[in-house]
């Protein structure tokens, strides 16, 4: 049984959609990943399944209890803010049990459960201290702590590493899919960072204008995008996209990734072009390249590639790696077909 | 090479009184907070400090010269029945007017706050008692109060109530000059409120809904704590504006009837200015600077041990 089901959910700004009619089901313990460019709608879908917005219309489902408009508090959430919503005045252990507190938990059960939470987040330390006597990562995983000392079976995180420097973050993804993992949690989980889609999501849920572009495991949006904003989106640096012949009558766009491309000789390749930039990661480089009719490809090679500035070169790639696009409708097409016309790749 | 008087190098380490030591710089900022200080002793601490001295002397009459007298001034105030009178008036007076003006001041702000048709009109509505002047104030109330054909009385008139003379009974005199007081003062106070409100983030009240707060819940939680620090503030000036403002009572009872409505400040301009008795205004004076610095003291230390500060 899904433990969230979102049907034909619905929310109009004046007049403007921010949520367009979408459907998804996450499956209990999962942790699904509302995936999307700012303004998507993604976080007006969480703060709507919270509570914290009422829906135009549609239909909101935890467990088989369709909430939609039921009070937060009794929807059997819990959620971690972007800006972690501590309270000032409070201890981290305050901040904690606040929940269990105001629903008149037993302090006998409260004094455990924090202990316990505190013992999983690594608080136990700071837990006399005050909010803004502890670091960002601290203040965030009090509001983790918050979250799972509720013991609600779902949990809502509206981008809860934005705020974090790119280390704390790498951490924390590793931790909060670990703790979601060991407690069997459900959780929705709203980021515009395709990296921490990727990495945490069971599956994915990618949102364009109020709709769902795509959604499925991270793997299926990488390796069989649905449409061309989902090819663009996910992945990074984002696919190559360039014109190919036009097959059946529709104009096609194709797509390849940059870890699918080689450089190789100018005669050689599929197309041609000059280097325009190097960017030097250490395990690899992307080397940027000025194709022909005014295509920008990105190259990932391995290691330290020796392109110079400025020098043409030759783009290979195997046609199994090419993606097709109807480029009129953005579409993926399945029909595999020589979409590039040009000499097939011999070195 | 570093120069040692750079301007924009502060000395590290150890604190370091703002004027120790000596050189040029030291005469330079001595010369800059010169202005200031000459003002501020000028109107403030030389008149402190001469009105303490004076408490201890005779008031000058005539060929007498002032002379020393000790505690005298003080036994004096404390055998005068209109000083206790008045001091009685003003307790009562602070007693009753701060927590209403407060409470109305944190209701008004609550209630703007929210998200409610026509609120900037309404926050301007309630700030207005604060930009009129007191003497304004006085006499518009002034107006309300007239027996008979005074607002109060029109409308008790409407449900064939008496007309009463409310400033001139001494049982309601002091009741009415304290309405006035809570009407000027709530929508200053709120100001304050509505300030510290907006600086709490929507986000913990959303928090604190996901976790079963209500809206009572959160205000005793949280609401009300965060705004400590601007309550104690607010209290500060509620007492101080006690014991300070007065421009009503010269313009709706004159202290009276019989005293009714004299207040300490009031007393002291009488005493000062009326009957030219320096001796008992300064004792007086000396009076009410004791208790208005104990009152912020008290304030200050028992309240600040509580109060979170952000």
């Amino acid at each position: 049984m899904s433990a969230v089901r979102i049907e034909g959910l619905t929310k109009t700004f004046d007049g403007r959609a921010a949520v367009d009619g979408i459907d998804f089901e996450v499956g209990s313990g999962e942790l699904c990943v509302l995936l999307g460019p700012s303004g998507c709608g993604k976080s007006t879908t969480l703060r709507l399944v919270a509570g914290l917005e009422e829906p135009t219309a549609g239909r909101i489902f935890v467990g088989d209890v369709d909430v939609a408009h039921l009070p937060p508090k009794d929807r059997r959430i819990s959620m971690v803010f972007q800006s972690y919503a501590l309270f000032p005045h409070l201890t981290v252990a305050q901040n904690i049990v606040f929940g269990l507190e105001v629903r008149g938990v037993a302090k006998a059960v409260r004094a455990e459960r924090l202990a316990r939470v505190a013992a999983m987040t690594g608080l136990e330390p700071y837990l006399a201290r005050k909010p803004n006597q502890l670091s960002g990562g601290q203040r965030q995983r009090v509001a983790l702590a918050r979250a799972i000392a509720g013991e609600q079976p779902i949990c809502l995180m509206d981008e809860p590493l934005s705020n974090l420097d790119a280390k704390l973050r790498a951490e924390m993804r590793l931790e909060i899919r670990a703790l979601q993992q060991r407690l069997g949690m459900t959780m929705l989980y709203v980021t515009h960072d395709q990296i921490e889609a990727m990495t945490m999501a069971d599956r994915v849920v990618l949102m364009n204008e109020g709709r769902i572009e795509q959604q499925g495991a991270p793997a299926d949006l990488y390796e069989r995008p649905a449409t061309v904003f989902t090819a663009r989106f996910v992945g990074s640096p984002a696919m190559n996209l360039f014109p190919a012949a036009e097959g059946a009558g529709h104009p096609v766009l194709a797509g390849v990734r940059p870890e699918h491309v080689r450089l190789v000789e100018p005669t050689a390749g599929r197309l041609v072009g000059r280097v325009a930039g190097l960017e030097y990661h250490g395990a690899d480089t992307v080397v940027a390249v000025d194709a022909e009719e005014g295509v920008a490809f990105a190259v990932r090679c391995p290691g330290r590639a020796r392109a110079a500035i400025g020098e043409r070169v030759g783009l290979a790639w195997d046609l199994a790696h090419e993606h097709h696009f109807d480029a009129a409708t953005g579409r993926r097409r399945e029909a595999h077909f020589t979409a590039s016309q040009r000499e097939p790749v011999t070195a | 090479m570093r120069s040692p008087t750079r301007l924009d190098e502060p000395p590290r380490g150890r604190f370091r009184w703002p004027f120790a030591g000596s050189g040029r710089r030291t005469v330079e900022a001595w010369l800059l907070l010169l202005p200031s200080i000459v003002l501020f002793a000028a109107f403030t601490h030389v008149p402190f400090l001469r009105t303490f001295v004076d408490a201890f002397h005779s008031t000058p009459k005539g060929r007498r010269p002032s002379h020393f007298v000790g505690l005298d001034n003080w036994v004096d105030l404390a055998h005068d029945p209109i000083f206790w009178k008045a001091l009685t008036n003003n307790t009562l007076y602070a007693l009753g007017t701060i927590p209403l003006a407060v409470g109305l001041a944190l209701a008004m702000a609550l209630f703007v706050n929210g998200r409610i048709p026509g609120r900037a009109a309404l926050r301007m509505a309630y700030f207005t008692p604060t930009v009129l002047p007191m003497i304004a104030v006085a006499n518009i109330w002034l107006f309300f109060y007239t027996p008979d054909y005074g607002l109060f009385d029109q409308i008790g008139g409407l449900f064939g109530l008496a007309a009463t003379n409310r400033l001139g009974d001494p049982s309601t005199a002091l009741i009415a000059v304290m309405a006035v007081a809570v009407w000027k003062e709530a929508g200053f106070f709120m100001i304050f409120y509505l300030a510290a409100l907006q600086q709490i983030p929507p986000d913990l009240r959303e928090a604190a809904a996901i976790e079963g707060a209500s809206r009572f819940t959160f205000f005793r939680r949280v609401t009300w704590p965060l705004l400590a620090p601007v309550t104690l503030f607010i209290l500060v000036n509620a007492v101080i504006n006690a014991f300070r403002t007065v421009d009503h009572i010269f313009m709706m009872t004159g202290g009276g009837p019989d005293n009714a409505t004299n207040l300490l400040l009031f007393r002291l301009y009488e005493l000062g200015f009326k009957f030219w008795d320096q001796a008992q205004a300064s004792a007086l004076t000396v009076v009410l600077i004791v208790v208005l610095a104990s009152v912020a003291l008290v304030q200050f230390v028992f309240a600040g041990r509580k109060v979170h500060y952000r």
